[in-house]
């Protein structure tokens, strides 16, 4: 199978809420897609259900190849998982992390010690490593986060929100690294308000209120709605729909 | 010009740490400064410094003509700010909150009600008047945080990263505000990672390792980038990137689907040609372009670091 994601007719109620309000969306195997909306349209609690972390109230599909309502356990140990807010242990350096994440995926001393020389070399954190992520830029935190979510080789990574707060310096590494991961056909699935980074994406897709209300690559969705960028067609698209969800 | 706050020469470390150097700014009146630059190059420190958090190690800051440190209590009720971290208690609602910070200031009763409806008529919060604020969405607290900050009719404003991880709509309203006070005079400094930010404020700063790298309007600050640059539509694939850059005199990086190349100013994107085409490149797929705010920040660090 060709598709990193794959689901359809995906909705999550939480009481008389409904979250996610059946949404259904393919991404290719090493695919950057971006997967945008507004602050409170459903986007993280999606990509819990894609994560195996929450069961959907209807619908299903498959992630990494696995059953995301059968087959949630495994999905685990198939995705990277990089949140703006989650992170790594503070007080642990990002080698004691490294080995600490690598560990909880059962992986052995050898192979985590292997592949962290691996990735320290290739996202260039040779010189950080000993140090605590407290003590670290936002940037530099950010990329020891990426690099432990890429320890056990997933073929897909979930990033939400991962450059929050970091500056256009390191955003654009940050970037690179992504795009040499897509070429190596790791899937990257990533959120972000930043819409410079959307229209770096293969495709992205738009939520609102818990809807996909579009789902394009992102120069062609600018000549829809004849914008004269990214970030006007999203505030035009949401302010026609009544603006921000609020959950009343 | 009029300038409402000077910044002279100012210096502050943390230990070992100098996290600003002889720094110096002015804030025009009535104008919406924007400060750009990375973590930890000094933005906070700076904010604080202003707001008389912390101590300076040297220099002054003259607010209206008179000296910050000498004269704080007269000038304390002048200052409204709004630090990055969010601020507000969580557990109390929202018209708790603003009666929370109207208590700090002394604004009670008449005063509060009068004043409560201003903000809510520019934020939209009214309806959530009852929530608390931890059941905000992240827009809806930035501007909660503001109107807190806002409570006791400041002339001036320090707002810290007020627009981080909030949605791009949100974003265009919390600015349409911030733009509306600028235009009832207040004078507003406000730090920010957006580009698109910047390009909507009046003047903007560009800050690193503590000092200051360049000031100026965004349009002055666009004029610093130094070379020609061109876009390719190409798929930027890494082994592209690193030819390109293999050809003397071409700086070529990734930027979105396609390329960026830098050459410099006196040069011709002719010369190249032969180059660029030897790759199996379309010579007529590249085109002149204008450096961004982003290209411009990007080019003046990298020439320092």
């Amino acid at each position: 199978m060709n598709n990193a994601v794959e689901v359809v007719n995906l909705t999550r109620r939480f009481g008389d809420f409904t979250a996610v309000d059946n949404i259904s969306l393919t991404v290719a195997k090493g695919e950057i897609f971006g997967f945008l909306g507004a602050n409170g349209a459903g986007k993280t609690t999606a990509i819990r259900m894609l994560c195996g972390l929450l069961m959907p109230t209807s619908g299903n599909g498959r992630v990494a190849g696995c059953d995301i309502i059968k087959e949630s356990e495994r999905i685990k140990s198939r995705i990277g998982y990089m949140s703006q807010k989650f992170s790594l242990y503070g007080d642990l350096t990002g080698r004691e992390n490294m080995d600490f994440y690598g560990a909880a995926y059962g992986m052995s001393r050898k192979e985590v010690k292997q592949r962290r020389d691996e990735l320290a070399a290739r996202l260039h954190l040779e010189d950080i490593l000993d140090r605590q992520p407290v003590s670290l830029p936002i940037g530099w935190r950010q990329r020891l986060a990426l690099a432990v979510s890429l320890l056990h080789r997933p073929e897909i990574i979930f990033l939400d929100e991962p450059t929050g707060g970091v500056d256009p310096v390191f955003r654009r590494k940050f970037w690179s690294i992504l795009y040499d991961l897509a070429e190596e056909g790791v899937t990257v699935f990533v959120t972000t308000h930043y819409m410079d980074e959307a229209e770096y994406c293969g495709r992205i897709s738009i939520m609102h209120c818990g809807k996909i209300v579009e789902l394009g690559k992102p120069f062609d969705l600018i000549a829809k709605y004849k914008a004269p960028n990214l970030e006007t067609m999203f505030i035009d698209l949401i302010d026609s729909r009544g603006g921000e969800c609020a959950k009343d | 010009m009029n300038n409402a706050l000077q910044i002279n020469d100012v210096s502050r470390r943390y230990g070992s740490i100098a996290a600003l150097t002889d720094f110096s700014l002015d804030l025009p009146t009535g104008q919406i400064t924007a400060l750009v630059g990375p973590d930890g190059a000094g933005k906070t420190t700076l904010m604080r410094l202003i707001c008389n958090l912390i101590d300076m190690d040297k220099g002054e800051i003259l607010i209206g003509g008179r000296n910050m440190s000498d004269r704080f209590d007269e000038i304390k009720p002048e200052l409204g700010y709004m630090p990055q971290v969010f601020s507000l208690y969580p557990d109390l609602s929202v018209e708790e909150n603003l009666r929370f910070y109207a208590g700090i200031f002394d604004v009670y009763g008449e005063a509060f009600e009068k004043r409560a409806e201003e903000l809510y008529r520019f934020s939209n919060l009214k309806p959530f008047r009852g929530r608390r604020a931890q059941a905000l969405s992240g827009g809806m607290k930035q501007k909660l945080a503001l109107s807190c900050a806002l409570m006791h009719d400041p002339k001036f404003l320090f707002l810290d990263e007020p627009t981080t991880g909030v949605d791009p709509l949100s974003r265009r309203q919390f600015w349409e505000i911030l733009l509306n006070l600028r235009n009832e005079g207040v004078t507003i400094l406000v730090s920010t990672p957006y580009m698109d930010e910047v390009a909507r404020a009046d003047r903007a700063c560009f800050i690193f390792g503590g000092k200051k790298l360049a000031e100026g309007t965004p349009d002055e600050l666009r004029h610093l980038f130094e070379g020609r640059l061109y876009y390719l539509d190409v798929e930027p694939a890494s082994t592209l990137v690193e030819k390109l850059n293999n050809i003397e005199g071409i700086t070529a990086r990734r930027f979105g689907a396609g390329l960026h190349l830098s050459i410099d100013r006196d040069d011709d994107i002719e010369h190249y040609r032969a180059g660029i085409e030897r790759l199996g490149l379309d010579f007529n797929a590249i085109n002149p372009i204008e450096a961004d705010l982003e290209d411009c920040f990007i080019q003046l660090m990298e020439r320092l670091s």
